[in-house]
């Protein structure tokens, strides 16, 4: 947690010290629109974080290892994909859940299914998804990136 | 200031409700309030810097120049161009359908369309800048390094499976007028 920090920091202040030295003025611009969208999202995403705090702290530790655990084998992954296929949430409001419940001994298999499938499947935006592609191809995509998914999901618990 | 109540109203109910569960020794609620804390002290400790990078490839990247060089005869090329094309943007999903409308406009291959489809769901580097911050850099490792053979390959599944198809791509909002 604290290198991936600092490793980010360093990264960030030199691209924008890079981006600095070429030109100020698109540097300004970029920098100040940056955190206009993070305060624009600041409210929900604090919003959400209270929401998992309470449910963090309802579901003892036990039962959460125990569905989402290395130990739940096939049916955590498959409960997982599922869940993340269907819902519709920001990536970046998942990620401090998902790394609360990896604490909280949930395995990184089950983890790692539920935020691929979130991000690449999405049963909720189908039907604007077929407006574009056509009913078919729409469907095909979202199977095609469903079995993507859990691939990377089982790959990801083996290397992890 | 009522912008601002309408907008922090329920942190600030959740704020007091820390507070007065710390002063009376309320268990749950003290509870409740470390979880957050923890996850707030998580966030603000870099979410900042990512947004700042956010704002500036928002500055920096003209996607006119990328979407020449991914039509059909682009080869190996137009393929790691739509990968990295797709990595430097933001926003949902659902943000990119009109993004491949216009790709298609301009004479994408079937392939590099749904490579950038695929790239640009799971590998968005502001998005793999946040999961490095809370997963730790071999997950994200991981998961862009399975992920990108994966979505090169969906990309020739849909480009044999609709060979000789009709496939067009829509602009439902210009149907409608």
């Amino acid at each position: 947690m604290f290198p991936n920090i600092i490793f980010l920091w360093i990264f960030g202040l030199i691209i924008v010290l890079i981006s600095y030295y070429f030109d100020k003025e698109k540097t300004k611009n970029g920098v100040k629109k940056g955190l206009k969208i993070f305060k624009g999202l600041l409210s929900p995403f604090l919003s959400i974080m209270v929401l998992a705090s309470f449910l963090l702290a309802l579901v003892p530790p036990e039962i959460i290892e125990q569905y989402l655990g290395s130990n739940s084998g096939i049916l955590g992954v498959i409960i997982s994909a599922i869940i993340g296929s269907i819902t519709l949430i920001p990536a970046f409001i998942v990620y401090p859940i998902a790394s609360e419940l990896l604490r909280r001994g949930a395995s990184y298999m089950v983890i790692a299914t539920f935020i691929t499938t979130l991000l690449m499947v999405g049963v909720v935006t189908y039907p604007l998804e077929s407006k574009y592609f056509g009913k078919e191809v729409a469907l095909v995509r979202n199977v095609l990136n469903f079995i993507a998914a859990i691939i990377i999901g089982f790959a990801i618990g083996v290397i992890i | 200031m009522k912008k601002y109540l309408k907008e922090y109203g329920f942190i600030l109910l959740f704020l007091v409700f820390g507070t007065v569960s710390y002063f009376y020794n309320y268990n749950f609620g003290m509870n409740v309030s470390n979880v957050f804390l923890n996850m707030f002290i998580e966030m603000i400790s870099f979410i900042p810097i990512v947004f700042i990078l956010v704002g500036l490839l928002d500055a920096w990247i003209p996607s006119q120049k990328f979407q020449k060089y991914m039509g059909p005869d682009s080869g190996v090329k137009g393929t790691i161009l739509s990968v990295v094309f797709s990595m430097f943007q933001a926003g949902p999903l659902y943000g990119a359908f009109p993004i491949v409308y216009i790709l298609y406009k301009k004479g994408a291959s079937v392939k590099n369309i749904f490579i950038f489809l695929g790239c640009f769901s799971a590998l968005k580097i502001p998005m793999l800048s946040i999961e490095i911050g809370y997963l730790g850099i071999e997950f994200t490792l991981a998961r862009t390094l399975v992920a990108i053979p994966l979505f090169i390959i969906i990309g020739y599944i849909m480009e044999y499976y609709l060979k000789n198809k009709d496939f067009k791509i829509t602009d439902p909002t210009e149907v409608k007028s």
